[in-house]
């Protein structure tokens, strides 16, 4: 096998990991609240830019900077959720999803007037991880761990806790769940603060990777959506499934095309696979 | 009926005026309001019978691209270059569409799936940077005032171009809207099973419209740059342009005839105000607020301006009848 191929795929399964974990807060937030946060890729921009000014401007410990730009992106979550999605609850999905897609303007343009269109990066350089001819950045390798940690720690979360039970159990039949004594909207809160710690742990392992500017969500926000609908909205393991598949087309495809045309594969693949299988990969 | 004929009548002769009064200045804006409201007028017909589309980028570049790509190598006049476009955009439309309706995707779906169309186009057009110029964009090649180049320098020609245009495309929207064909539309916008048992062709209307849209929106993409005379795959392809659509057309009204074009003049007009009041120094400003004034559109507003407006009118129109009702 040729060695650049195989560097290509491995390079892809670490992509995938952290693919995987952005589409598991997305996915939370659709099989719970079933809203689609499009602006979710710009809520992780908003935690590169704090690691970067607390880590690389206030010279803040990376350690402590990624914690608060969990915790900022968590309680925006919250935010987006009281603020613009709890009134429009009873409307249209599809407004739900458009008033997001405001919020997406709104990030967008805000980090411009604030930041600059400049591109900014955080300075930290992980060495790279030699086997034999392959060259493996640590940072990635670290990025793929702690998605699987995180992905394994919220499964750990939604089977074996009580708050998880109840998650579960609301995305499963909402009607019913009220009459049982569970407050759907704590639920959604939390929920919503979940999906956006999610977006915010995934935020300090992109930041190690790619620089910061205020487009930069551009780049990795449709990838999720499409992984989230393969893996069938809602449905957590078949986004991860659907998340190493997209990695591996943009990886394998980047190296036998080009950047552009990997993606544009990748896209093609899901409109293919969206019309075979509406209900996702794993749907019944 | 006939007040409302001469209301028109009154407000198309303004129109016609405008490049007489108008400064230059104005009258690029206005040529752009007419084409921006073509082309948000087009998202409408799908937008207003539930279709909503996150992807409508995708045909505003085939249009603008196949036009000026045909143009500039091989010296295919856009009168060509243009129906080509349409002819490609519907193609796409009904590869997309025909599959999409008989499998029934719908709402979310549907928006994600068109979402990943602007994306293959716009990525499309950026990989194939030797012949578009990828990302920096392109010109077509300019030769002055020529009926057979579809290239009008002088901005009153251009404007009455973009007039008849917008015209036109109202005359679609009361083709389309008007009818048993509405009501259709209507029942399959409220419930598809239920449109489906009343013994409506479910797939054919859905598809109609689809391919108007995809048509009329490439049209718009094509007669833009043909005023513009720049392309480049932000401002025509991709997520940006596809959701400005949008919005633009829910903030004017998407399902009143002239919404969308309200939508145009809103959007519009905030950025060149903001712009000249904040100058370029704070780039992000206007659409900081745009998309503020989004999220408050769809929380308060879903209907849009229009949609506003025509409330309060019926309101005013049913105050009347009640008041001559006998007692």
């Amino acid at each position: 096998m040729d060695i650049f191929l195989l560097e290509a795929v491995l390079n892809g399964v670490m992509f995938g990991g952290l693919l995987a974990l952005l589409a598991l807060g997305l996915n939370l937030i659709f099989g719970v609240i079933d809203v689609v946060w499009i602006c979710y890729a710009e809520l992780v921009m908003c935690g590169m830019y704090t690691i970067y000014w607390l880590h690389a401007v206030y010279g803040v410990p990376f350690p402590l900077a990624a914690v608060a730009a969990i915790l900022l992106v968590a309680l925006l979550g919250v935010l987006l959720h009281r603020i613009i999605i709890e009134p429009i609850l009873g409307s249209a999905p599809i407004n739900q999803l458009l008033a997001t897609g405001g919020l997406l303007f709104f990030l967008q343009s805000f980090a411009t007037l604030l930041f600059t269109t400049d591109f900014r990066n955080v300075g930290i350089h992980l060495p790279s991880l030699e086997l034999g001819d392959i060259n493996l950045g640590y940072a990635r390798i670290l990025a793929f761990a702690v998605a699987l940690v995180g992905a394994a720690a919220l499964y750990l979360f939604l089977a074996r806790t009580y708050l998880g039970t109840a998650i579960r159990a609301i995305s499963q039949d909402r009607e019913i769940m009220g009459l049982m004594g569970v407050d759907q909207r704590r639920i959604y809160l939390i929920t919503s603060a979940i999906g956006g710690g999610l977006a915010g742990l995934a935020a300090c392992l992109l930041v190690l990777q790619y620089d910061v500017h205020p487009f930069v969500g551009l780049s990795f926000g449709p990838i999720t959506f499409m992984i989230c609908v393969l893996g069938g909205l809602g449905n957590m393991i078949g986004g991860v499934i659907a998340a190493f598949i997209m990695a591996q087309i943009i990886a394998i495809g980047g190296y036998e095309l080009s950047v552009e045309y990997s993606e544009v594969l990748a896209f093609l693949v899901f409109i293919v696979l969206i019309m075979v299988r509406p209900q996702g990969i794993l749907g019944k | 009926m006939n007040r409302s004929w001469i209301i028109a009548g009154v407000g198309l002769a303004a129109l016609a005026l405008v490049p007489f009064v108008a400064s230059p200045y104005v009258l690029h804006i206005a040529v752009q309001i007419l084409i921006f409201g073509v082309i948000y007028t087009a998202w409408s017909f799908m937008g207003r019978f539930g279709l909503t589309s996150i992807g409508h980028g995708a045909f505003l570049g085939i249009g603008a691209y196949t036009t000026a790509l045909l143009w500039n190598l091989y010296g295919v006049t856009p009168w060509i270059g243009i129906p080509a476009g349409m002819a490609l955009s519907v193609l796409l439309a009904l590869v997309i569409g025909y599959p999409c309706f008989h499998l029934k995707i719908v709402g979310h779906y549907f928006a994600l799936v068109t979402l990943a169309l602007g994306q293959v186009i716009a990525l499309l057009v950026i990989a194939a940077r030797d012949v578009t110029g990828g990302s920096l964009g392109m010109t077509p090649t300019q030769v002055g005032e020529s009926i057979f180049a579809f290239q009008f320098p002088n901005r009153t020609h251009f404007y009455f171009i973009a007039l008849a245009l917008w015209l036109l495309v109202l005359g679609v929207w009361y083709w389309v809207g008007y009818g048993m064909r509405r009501a259709a539309l209507d029942a399959i916008g409220e419930d598809e099973t239920a449109a489906a048992a009343a013994g409506i062709d479910v797939m054919r209307e859905k598809l109609r419209i689809t391919v108007i849209s995809a048509a009329i929106t490439s049209l718009g993409g094509s007669v833009l740059t043909q005023y513009l005379m720049y392309l480049n795959p932000e401002t025509v392809a991709g997520v940006g342009i596809s959701l400005q659509i949008v919005f633009a057309a829910i903030a004017g009204g998407m399902y009143s005839a002239l919404g969308p074009t309200v939508g145009a003049l809103l959007t519009l007009t905030l950025t060149e105000s903001l712009r000249i009041l904040f100058g370029t120094h704070f780039i992000g400003a206007a659409n900081t607020i745009y998309g503020i004034l989004l999220i408050l559109f769809i929380v308060f507003l879903p209907r849009g301006i229009m949609g506003l407006i025509e409330q309060f009118s019926l309101f005013r129109g049913t105050r009347e009848k009640e008041s001559r009702l006998p007692l």
